[in-house]
C-alpha cells in the first residue's frame, strides 16, 4: 500500500515536468484516444444503469412499478413511500442493528489480533516463526466457505448458534489481514523502534505507541474491508442465525422477495437500504478501500 | 499437529536461545500471536481437520458425536451421485462463463481508464461501486431486471429487435448465463482496480520511448502493457477462478438452484445435504472434494507461476 502512494507522489512531478506536447506522437494516437474515451463512457454508463434503474424503481409507486420497466422509466411522480414503509417497520432496524454490531466487533477484533500477529512476524526474531508463516500461507489457501458445515457443528457444540458471536468469531481469523499488516510493518524503518528500545520500552509499548500510530492508513483499509466483508456475508449468518430478530441485512433481504410478492418498489428500496451504509462508506473512504483491495490482491 | 511441542520454550544450544534478547523476543512473540492463533486454530485449521475426520463418519445433526465409522462410503456415495456431478459441473460452468470476461474486460477497461487524463474517478466509481454492494442487493436488482416480458432486459431485447423469451432465469438453458451476467456486473470492479494498480507500476518512459520510435497505441499495448502486466494477470486469474468455484450467494438468491436443479452448485449441494438432510458426514465428504478441486487449481497455478518466473531470469 505504501508503495502505491509513494509511487503516485513521485510520478506526479515527473509527468508535470514532461513537455505538454510530445514531438513525435504518431498520427493515429489521437483517434485512438477518442475511440477509447467513447468506449469507456458507453460502458461506464451501462455499468451505472442497473443501480440507477433500481433507484428509480424504489422511488416509483408500487402499482406503477408492477406494470413493467417501460412504466417505471416513463413515470416521474417520484415518491418516498417505499422507504417510509420499510423504515417504519422494526424488521429492517433489527437487521441494521445486527449487521452494525457484528461488522464493528469483527473489524475491531480482526484489526487488533491480526496487527499483533503481524508485529511478531515482522519485528521479533523467534523460534517457530517459519512455522507460523507457513500456517498463515496455508490459511490463505483454505476456502472458508467450504468450512461452513464443520463451523456450524463447532458453533452448535459451543452453544453459540443464534448469537452475534456465531457470526463474529468465524470471521476473525482473516489471514489476509495479517499479510497486509506484515507487508506494511516491514516497510517501517527499524531506527524508530530501536530508539524506543534503548529507552527501555516493552514490546507491547513499541507495538502500541510506535508501530500502530504509524499504521493509520493500513488500519483504515483493513477496518473498512473487514466491515464491508462482514456486512455483505450471506452464507454464514444464513445458517447460524435462525431467529428473525438477530438476522443481518443480507439474510433479512433474502426473505423479503418471497414475502413482498409484486411490491417491486418496496423490494428495490430494500435492496438500496441494504447497500446504503456501504455506499456512504465508499464515498468517504474511496482511497482506503481501493488501496486495501490492491494491497490484499498483490499479496495473494 | 506439532504446535504443542513448538510452544514449549526453546532449550539447549539453539541459535536463538543463545542470545538473551532473542529469548525474550520468543516469549513475547508467542504472546502477540496467541489471540489470532486461538481463532485461527478454532475457526480455520480446526474445522478443516474436523471436516476431513467427519467425512469418514456417518455424522448427523440429529445425533451428538461423530456417529458410526463409514470409511470411504460417503466419498463413494458422492462420486456415484448424479446430482453431485451435476452440481460440480454447474460450478465449473459458472467459472468458465465468468472468468474470461472478468479478466479480459477488466484489463481492457483498466488500460483505457489509465489513458484518460480527466475524470478517472468517474470510471472508478462506475465500475468499482457495484463490487461493494451486498449479494442480496445485486440479486434483487438483477432478478427484477430479468423479469419475464416486462423487465428492463426484455425492454432492451425489444429495442435491439430481438423477441424476449420466457425470461432468462426461468429457462434451464439460460439461467446460469443470467447469473453470470449479474456476477460480471457485480465483481468486475475488483479485477479492474487490481489492473489499475498494476498499470501504475509500468514506468512512463517506456511508453514515451516507444512513442518516439513511432509505435502505435496498439503496438504499445501489445508489446509493453500486456507483458508488463503478466504477473497481475496470473494473480487475477487465480483469485477469479477460486472465487468462482465458491459461488453460492447469487445462485441461492436468484434461482435457488432452479429451474429444477439446473443451476444447483457445489456449495448448495453441501449445505442442502448438511442442513436439510441432516447428513453432515456426507456433506463433509462433498466439501472435501470441492476443497481438493480448489487447492489443486491453486497449486497448479503456483507451479506454473514458478516455471514462468524461472524462464524470465
Amino acid at each position: 500500500m505504501t508503495t502505491v502512494t509513494e509511487r503516485r507522489r513521485t510520478s506526479s512531478p515527473i509527468s508535470s515536468a514532461a513537455p505538454p506536447r510530445r514531438p513525435h506522437r504518431p498520427v493515429d494516437s489521437r483517434t485512438f484516444n477518442i475511440v477509447a474515451l467513447i468506449v469507456l463512457i458507453v460502458f461506464a454508463v451501462i455499468w451505472l444503469i442497473p443501480s440507477l434503474f433500481a433507484l428509480k424503481t424504489s422511488l416509483t409507486d408500487n402499482g406503477v412499478a408492477a406494470t413493467g420497466a417501460t412504466a417505471i422509466l416513463k413515470n416521474w411522480n417520484l415518491t418516498l413511500y417505499s422507504y417510509s414503509t420499510l423504515l417504519g417497520q422494526s424488521d429492517i432496524w433489527n437487521w441494521y442493528t445486527a449487521s452494525a454490531i457484528t461488522s464493528v466487533i469483527t473489524a475491531v477484533l480482526t484489526v487488533l489480533f491480526a496487527s499483533m500477529a503481524a508485529f511478531a512476524l515482522s519485528r521479533l526474531r523467534f523460534r517457530g516463526s517459519n512455522l507460523v508463516l507457513l500456517l498463515i500461507i496455508l490459511g490463505i489457501m483454505i476456502p472458508t466457505q467450504v468450512l461452513i458445515v464443520p463451523i456450524f457443528q463447532l458453533l452448535n457444540w459451543m452453544n453459540l448458534l443464534n448469537t452475534y458471536w456465531s457470526v463474529i468469531f468465524p470471521q476473525v481469523p482473516a489471514v489476509i489481514a495479517v499479510f497486509i499488516f506484515k507487508q506494511f510493518f516491514d516497510g517501517i524503518p527499524r531506527e524508530l523502534e530501536e530508539a524506543a528500545r534503548i529507552d527501555g520500552a516493552s514490546q507491547w509499548r513499541i507495538y502500541w505507541s510506535v508501530i500502530m500510530p504509524l499504521s493509520r492508513p493500513v488500519i483504515a483499509a483493513v477496518t473498512i474491508l473487514t466491515f464491508v466483508g462482514v456486512w455483505n456475508n450471506l452464507l454464514l449468518p444464513l445458517f447460524v442465525l435462525s431467529n428473525p430478530d438477530l438476522m443481518t441485512i443480507p439474510v433479512g433481504l433474502a426473505t423479503v422477495q418471497g414475502s413482498f410478492g409484486q411490491r417491486y418498489a418496496d423490494i428495490q428500496a430494500g435492496a438500496i437500504l441494504a447497500a446504503l451504509p456501504l455506499v456512504i462508506l465508499y464515498l468517504i473512504f474511496q482511497r482506503q478501500i481501493v488501496e486495501g483491495v490492491t494491497g490484499s490482491g498483490l499479496k495473494g | 499437529m506439532t504446535t504443542t511441542t513448538l510452544i514449549v520454550p526453546p532449550r539447549g544450544r539453539s541459535r536463538y536461545a543463545a542470545h538473551p534478547r532473542a529469548r525474550r523476543d520468543t516469549r513475547s512473540a508467542w504472546l502477540f500471536i496467541a489471540p489470532f492463533g486461538v481463532f485461527y486454530l478454532a475457526f480455520l485449521l480446526g474445522p478443516t481437520i474436523y471436516m476431513f475426520v467427519m467425512s469418514f463418519f456417518n455424522t448427523s445433526t440429529v445425533r451428538t458425536g461423530l456417529g458410526s465409522f463409514a470409511g470411504f462410503a460417503n466419498y463413494a456415495e458422492m462420486l456415484t451421485r448424479s446430482d453431485f456431478w451435476s452440481s460440480l459441473w454447474h460450478t465449473l460452468q459458472f467459472t468458465i462463463y465468468t472468468t474470461p470476461p472478468l479478466v479480459i474486460i477488466a484489463f481492457v477497461f483498466a488500460v483505457l481508464t489509465n489513458r484518460m487524463r480527466h475524470a478517472q474517478w468517474f470510471y472508478r466509481l462506475a465500475f468499482f461501486l457495484p463490487f461493494i454492494l451486498p449479494s442480496a442487493t445485486i440479486s434483487l436488482i438483477w432478478v427484477f431486471i430479468f423479469t419475464p416480458s416486462t423487465g428492463l432486459w426484455a425492454l432492451a431485447q425489444e429495442a435491439l429487435g430481438m423477441t424476449p423469451g420466457s425470461g432468462v432465469l426461468s429457462s434451464p438453458n439460460t439461467a446460469m448465463i443470467g447469473i453470470a451476467i449479474a456476477t460480471l456486473w457485480w465483481t468486475l470492479g475488483f479485477n479492474y482496480v487490481l489492473y489499475l494498480a498494476g498499470l501504475q507500476e509500468i514506468p512512463r518512459d517506456l511508453y514515451e520511448a516507444a512513442a518516439v520510435d513511432g509505435a502505435t497505441p496498439w503496438q504499445q499495448i501489445w508489446s509493453i502493457t500486456v507483458p508488463m502486466l503478466s504477473r497481475t494477470t496470473t494473480l487475477v486469474l487465480l483469485l477469479q477462478i477460486i472465487a468462482s468455484l465458491k459461488i453460492f450467494d447469487q445462485v441461492y438468491l436468484m434461482t435457488g438452484g432452479g429451474p429444477g436443479i439446473s443451476t444447483q452448485v457445489s456449495l448448495q449441494l453441501i449445505t442442502g445435504t448438511a442442513f436439510t438432510d441432516n447428513r453432515v458426514g456426507a456433506a463433509s465428504a462433498a466439501s472435501v472434494l470441492l476443497f481438493i478441486v480448489i487447492i489443486v487449481i491453486a497449486v497448479v497455478r503456483q507451479i506454473a507461476d514458478r516455471a514462468a518466473a524461472r524462464k524470465e531470469f
